[in-house]
């Protein structure tokens, strides 16, 4: 099990509860799963690193568990029970300091310190959609959801936020445009935050400037934008939509700046490369993609057996073998992966995991040959 | 005749100089028609001859014959694809006992299906809504009145129909089913094509008895025609009643799904007779949305691209 996790690169959660870890180089996804509990309630909501090393996960799920997965030994070291299911889904997770922050649908962000029970709580509204930590500065969060602004949060000062956005301005019609925030994230070495709304519209909102409204809008598409990843190095965003169509986007004009293909299905998880050009994307297609954001291509494709419903997360390990490693020790990883061998399945899925065999009879008869004339 | 015949000079396999002549270099039309037509008569010739030589060599090697080679077809060629379902694959299995269609498949509910059309639909239509209402135990046909899908189904859940199938028209003719799965199942957006009512069929027998029919679903491999086999197969009674002798065929072929109807026999033991009933229509899947019908703000789980699958002609979804 800790051979096959040292080895996945991309990280992503499903609808059954299963961890899956992805290794491209092999190009297969393998379970992480905790025994034999595999139920819908245990569905994989957020996926977050637990650590600045990238050596933990955190996989939260619908029944308000977050469990820590350690990617060095294999398995699941920690189970905490963050709130019941009747709060709803989780939809953001971040750790500062030996303190977890989750928040859910309902608008309750908590922050749990290690060791004791209270929390301190933060109402951040209803229907909340997202909730993201800002990478250099970490106590401070953003949230944002359905006919619920964008909202800047500092954690030393949970009673108001530090910066609450402002919807637009009416519309031709003298209309109110409706707000739904459904991904954000915060652009490094700059105040300011990038938002993707359900309404296809890419916002970025300055905190530093005086005004509350977005400083730049943009469109895309003609269905709800779920995802949003920032690049490494540019002024753009890639942004993912209901209907499997990603598109990268320049934030100095807010023009389309190109159409990744290959997705079928609505976008779920989209993340990028801290350092490379690359976009790992999950979606309800049940494929992992890789693309290039240079060339747009697809370099991988890994197909992971269910919906996937969050999160895949990179390392900055070696992607692929023609990719530069960014790890320090590369020789050394390069002679561990000589050693390790191929593993050759017949089947280019996952391989097959300890836990028993649930088979519910599935009663659906296949190729049932015709009736001969 | 003086068209100029097509100079072959004798020139190394490598370069031909000058470049052959083509019969469609000649101008004039009547003599170009007549050294085309001799150039097929030609090569009909060889082809013949070719076949016959193999013919010869086939007799003559009698029994050490090598066995005849399969003609290749675009099925025999599919490329092999991941997503295809492992029979015991028990993450599938795990997932297909906790999916929507689960509560079809334990048992514990019973189809009710809802059968309206777009607005103000034509005869056609209309003929084949009642057509597929007999076909389908408990099926009712409802008009539609020009209401909102989004409002008609809390009202379909609250009266306990587990299925929403809306025919869509276009020009008096059927061309586009919605199958909406209704607790909280998803929505099947189809594009029908060479509807067939019972008028128009041949052969055909006597109309369709209450009887629940068997159904058949045939080649649906991948994990999307996994999905759509449940789909369908939740469209029927669980236990078919043997008596009646009917039979629902979901035929998938090339991403089109066939339909088809027909009542059995069985005259001995190896040999059956059937008779087409019912109407016949095609069916190629256009969309599959998770949740019931949001077609603006609903997450799609599959979405057919249609230039992405004129890439390879041999990769199929179904």
């Amino acid at each position: 099990m800790a051979d096959k996790s040292q080895v996945c690169s991309v990280w992503v959660g499903s609808e059954t509860g299963i961890l899956k870890g992805v290794s491209l180089s092999k190009k297969q996804a393998f379970n992480f799963c905790e025994m034999s509990c595999l139920s819908r309630d245990q569905e994989v909501c957020v996926l977050g690193w637990g650590d600045e090393h990238e050596t933990e996960v955190l996989v939260g799920s619908v029944n308000g568990t977050v469990k820590t997965f350690s990617t060095e030994k294999g398995i699941f070291t920690e189970t905490r029970q963050c709130g019941e299911s009747t709060q709803g889904r989780f939809t953001g997770i971040a750790v500062t300091d030996s303190a977890l922050i989750t928040c859910v649908e309902t608008g309750l962000l908590r922050v749990w310190k290690e060791g004791s029970t209270d929390t301190v709580e933060i109402n951040a509204g209803t229907n909340v959609c997202r909730m993201r930590q800002n990478p250099s500065q970490r106590n401070q969060v953003a949230t944002g959801g359905k006919e619920n602004g964008l909202k800047v949060w500092d954690l030393e000062r949970p009673e108001t936020p530090i910066f609450t956005s402002k919807n637009v301005r009416n519309d031709w019609l003298d209309m109110r445009v409706p707000e739904w925030v459904r991904d954000m994230s915060f652009i490094p070495d700059s105040d300011k935050i990038v938002t993707c709304t359900g309404h296809h519209q890419v916002r970025v909102y300055d905190p530093a400037s005086p005004q509350r409204r977005p400083v730049l809008e943009a469109h895309f598409g003609e269905y709800p934008l779920t995802a949003l990843s920032l690049p490494a190095n540019q002024d753009s965003v890639v942004v993912g939509n209901t209907h499997g169509e990603l598109a990268i986007l320049d934030l100095r004009k807010g023009l389309v700046r190109g159409c990744l293909k290959g997705l079928a299905g609505g976008v779920r998880g989209l993340q990028c490369h801290p350092s490379l050009p690359l976009v790992a994307t999950c979606g309800l297609d049940r494929f992992l993609r890789v693309h290039s954001l240079e060339d747009r291509s697809l370099q991988h494709k890994v197909h992971t057996n269910t919906l996937s419903f969050s999160y895949t997360l990179s390392t900055p390990e070696a992607i692929t073998g023609d990719v530069e490693e960014v790890k320090e020790e590369g020789g050394e990883v390069d002679e561990v992966w000589d050693t390790m061998e191929m593993i050759n399945d017949q089947a280019k899925k996952r391989a097959t995991d300890e836990e028993e065999a649930i088979v519910t009879g599935v009663e659906k008869t296949m190729k049932k040959r015709k009736v001969v004339k | 005749k003086q068209g100029g015949k097509p100079e072959h000079v004798d020139a190394p396999a490598e370069f031909s100089f000058p470049p052959t002549f083509s019969v469609s270099e000649i101008k004039n039309k009547q003599r170009r028609h007549l050294m085309f037509m001799k150039l097929k008569q030609e090569k009909r010739k060889q082809k013949v001859a070719i076949k016959k030589k193999k013919k010869k060599e086939r007799d003559a090697l009698g029994d050490k014959a090598p066995p005849k080679e399969v003609p290749k077809t675009i099925e025999n060629q599919r490329v092999y694809d991941e997503t295809t379902v492992n029979p015991e694959d028990e993450e599938v299995a795990f997932d297909e006992g906790t999916d929507e269609f689960s509560a079809y498949f334990n048992r514990l509910t019973n189809p009710k299906v809802l059968i309206t059309t777009s607005d103000r639909p034509r005869g056609r239509t209309v003929r084949f809504c009642n057509q597929l209402a007999t076909v389908i135990p408990d099926a009712h046909v409802y008009y539609r009145r020009g209401l909102a899908l989004k409002k008609v189904i809390p009202q379909c859940i609250a009266r306990g129909f587990t299925y929403l199938m809306v025919i869509n028209e276009d020009r008096k003719v059927p061309n586009g089913m919605v199958l909406c799965h209704l607790p909280d199942g998803p929505t099947a957006h189809f594009k029908v094509s060479s509807v067939r009512l019972r008028k128009e069929m041949k052969r055909r027998g006597k109309d369709p008895t209450e009887h629940s029919p068997e159904v058949i679903l045939n080649n649906f491999t991948t994990r999307l025609g996994h999905s759509m086999g449940r789909l369908f197969a939740a469209l029927f009674p669980h236990d078919p009643q043997f008596v009646g002798r009917q039979v629902a065929t979901f035929h998938n072929q090339r991403d089109f799904i066939f339909f088809r109807f027909h009542r059995y026999i069985f005259k001995n033991e190896k040999r059956v007779g059937i008779q087409e009933l019912g109407p016949r229509f095609t069916l190629k899947l256009r969309s599959l949305q998770k949740g019931t019908f949001d077609s603006k703000f609903g997450e799609y789980e599959w979405v057919l691209k249609r230039h992405e699958n004129d890439v390879c002609r041999r990769r199929f979804n179904l």
